[in-house]
């Protein structure tokens, strides 16, 4: 097992090289001119080629680029130019935020997702098959901001069930001393329910919309390799040795039916990680991607680029860990690695 | 070179055709929908064309009443500053269609090439573009074109080259894996037999052999370019205020879903979602015609 952890980590050393490679293109080698970014737009040719003096703009480029990852190996992604914060930290004191908005969003999809599947593959051209399929196609032509709006108004202005829009708490509650810096497991810790309670409020339409949007993919893996192993040589010795349908399609089928599905889940974490930014946007969300959207509007290069290689190095580590949750589910993996 | 490409596939292009008409009423037979999405496609590709010629108002124009909702004057109400909403939406089709299309058009000349490339040529092409299509991958798509859009400019081009650079991964690997499997296949080899250049096979003999596959490949993507383009301006990116497109409607509209004027938000929403559904229906329609094994 941990030679096969070892081989995995070293795969995951030219990706990160390619992440930080495109990361200092993004900035370095295509046309935008940085110091001009950097300069503002009250800039003179004077103090833009200051400016890029400073930065170093004036060197080879390779050297900029060794200057660069020397920069990354310190943790240091510059400051931001609206802030004055160094972005590293920004981006760390946020990520918390978007990190339970995320996970938040995939559990649910998946308790959601999942059984739907499975039903739909057991009772195949049932109505809840036809629910599945149309569950998976409207979920993956809604666009993720939109479906946001439609329950914000749904839920809130309709049906006053849930608070306003405006981020992770109320304006009365306080925040939980930090601990893990997710709200929920915070303030429970910390034995204030109030605050869970208005945490958890506040956090259930932005998780929902995640939720609706990766149910697609999720609930269609789910019913497709479902339907394969179903109808597996395995699965008819199971029913023909007299084992009930619930011990059948639960221990054997779904075990089995898991792996495609797990592996379906690197691409949903590619999808939610980019909706992410979007929903913070629609529920005023303190996370990293509005960060980066503010960043955006202000021509605050410096945060971008952070948040793009954080967003990258992030997916990396996830399909790292969708890879070993895969050798944990089958054996067999474990073993040909 | 439409010579060699008819001695390639002798006498089965007159009956193959036929029976692809057969195959195709037979796909349309079998599930309505695809036809529904054809349907659909008709109105979108009629918006876009003779739409801003149609509208009652000029979508630019502000009017006396704003913020009403939807009514006999106002289909689709109007929004702040008295816009005819409607006029908007219809108007707002040909710009996000062209977006789409135009992205769409870029990476299949991109990936499409270089993926049969690779694919045929095996070794270093095949490396070099795995290599490329991998490191894109390890990008949150949508985080990769924010970071693109962001370097290059906020323009309408570079939300197009964006969207044309996150979608590179999955053509070339579709048409890696179509050219590699028919690098050697019969009429290649007659091909080369008869002097043909490599780059000439490539071309006349290989890329018209994969285009079924590719065009389902357009179509899928059609609609996840239209989300990406929607998504990025819904941030602010690309397309400036005043000019008409679904995504930033949307998000000019956000604001007043609180105050309960739904009606700003919801049509170029409900535009979108209708744009992409019919693509997506299109290219599983697509895919059933092309590649039966696969039909779900």
């Amino acid at each position: 097992m941990l030679a096969t952890l070892g081989k995995r980590l070293l795969t995951v050393i030219p990706t990160l090289i390619g992440v930080i490679i495109v990361t200092f293109l993004l900035t370095r080698v295509l046309p935008g001119d940085p110091a001009i970014y950097f300069a503002g737009p009250a800039a003179t040719p004077d103090s833009i080629a200051q400016i890029r003096k400073q930065l170093g703009l004036d060197r080879p480029k390779v050297e900029q680029f060794v200057h660069y990852v020397s920069d990354l190996a310190h943790g240091n992604l510059g400051n931001s130019l609206s802030t004055g914060q160094p972005v590293v930290k920004e981006i760390t004191s946020r990520l918390p935020a978007s990190a339970e908005l995320t996970l938040t969003g995939l559990i649910i999809s998946l308790l959601i997702a999942v059984p739907l599947g499975i039903l739909a593959a057991v009772r195949q051209g049932s109505w809840i098959d036809h629910m599945c399929r149309i569950v998976a196609t409207a979920g993956v032509s809604l666009p993720v901001f939109f479906t946001g709006l439609l329950l914000v108004y749904l839920f809130y202005f309709k049906l006053g069930w849930a608070p306003a829009p405006i981020g992770r708490l109320d304006a009365f509650s306080t925040a939980p001393p930090q601990i893990t810096g997710f709200y929920l497991i915070d303030s429970l810790v910390t034995g204030n329910f109030d605050t869970f309670l208005t945490a958890a409020g506040q956090l259930i339409l932005p998780a929902l919309t995640l939720a609706v949007f990766s149910l697609a993919p999720i609930a269609r893996m789910t019913r497709a390799s479902m339907l394969a192993v179903l109808a597996s040589d395995f699965v008819r010795t199971a029913r023909a040795s007299g084992l009930t349908d619930r011990t059948v399609i639960l221990t054997y089928a779904f075990r089995n039916a898991m792996l495609p599905v797990v592996t379906t889940l690197g691409m949903v974490f590619s999808f939610l990680l980019g909706a992410n930014v979007l929903v913070e946007k629609v529920f005023a969300w303190p996370g990293i991607g509005s960060y980066a959207v503010e960043a955006l509007i202000a021509s605050d290069f410096a945060p971008v680029q952070g948040f793009v290689l954080a967003m990258a190095v992030l997916y990396v580590v996830l399909n790292l860990a969708i890879d070993i949750l895969y050798g944990i589910i089958d054996p067999r993996v474990r073993l040909e690695g | 070179m439409t010579d060699t490409a008819v001695h390639a596939t002798p006498a089965a292009a007159k009956p193959a055709g036929n029976s692809m008409l057969r195959h195709a009423r037979y796909v349309v037979a079998e599930n309505p929908v695809t036809g529904l999405s054809f349907g659909l496609f008709l109105l979108i590709a009629l918006c876009a064309v003779i739409g801003p010629y149609l509208v009652p108002y000029d979508p630019l124009a502000s009017g006396p009443a704003p913020l009403s909702p939807p009514s006999w004057q106002h289909w689709f109400g109007t929004d702040q500053t008295g816009r005819d909403i409607f006029s908007r939406v219809v108007v707002a089709t040909r710009l996000d269609v062209i977006i789409a299309l135009f992205s769409v058009a870029l990476v299949f000349a991109m990936g499409g090439l270089a993926g049969i490339a690779a694919g045929y040529f095996g070794g270093w092409t095949d490396r070099i573009v795995s290599r490329v299509a991998d490191t894109i991958m390890a990008f949150p798509l949508f985080v990769l074109a924010m970071g693109i859009v962001a370097a290059l400019g906020n323009t309408v081009t570079n939300i197009i080259l964006a969207t044309a650079i996150i979608n590179f991964p999955l053509y070339a690997r579709v048409a890696r894996a179509e050219a590699n499997v028919r690098r050697d296949a019969g009429f290649v080899q007659a091909a080369r037999l008869s002097g043909n250049g490599e780059f000439r096979i490539l071309l006349t003999q290989i890329l018209p052999n994969i285009m079924p596959i590719m065009m389902v490949q357009i179509s899928l993507t059609m609609g996840y370019a239209i989300l990406n383009a929607a998504g990025l301006s819904f941030i602010g990116l690309g397309v400036k205020p005043p000019t008409p497109e679904w995504g930033i409607m949307v998000a000019e509209g956000a604001a007043n879903i609180i105050s309960g004027e739904w009606w700003i938000a919801l049509f170029p929403g409900a535009a979108l979602m209708i744009a992409v559904f019919c693509f997506n229906l299109l290219g599983d329609g697509l895919r059933d015609l092309v590649d039966p094994q696969r039909r779900t």
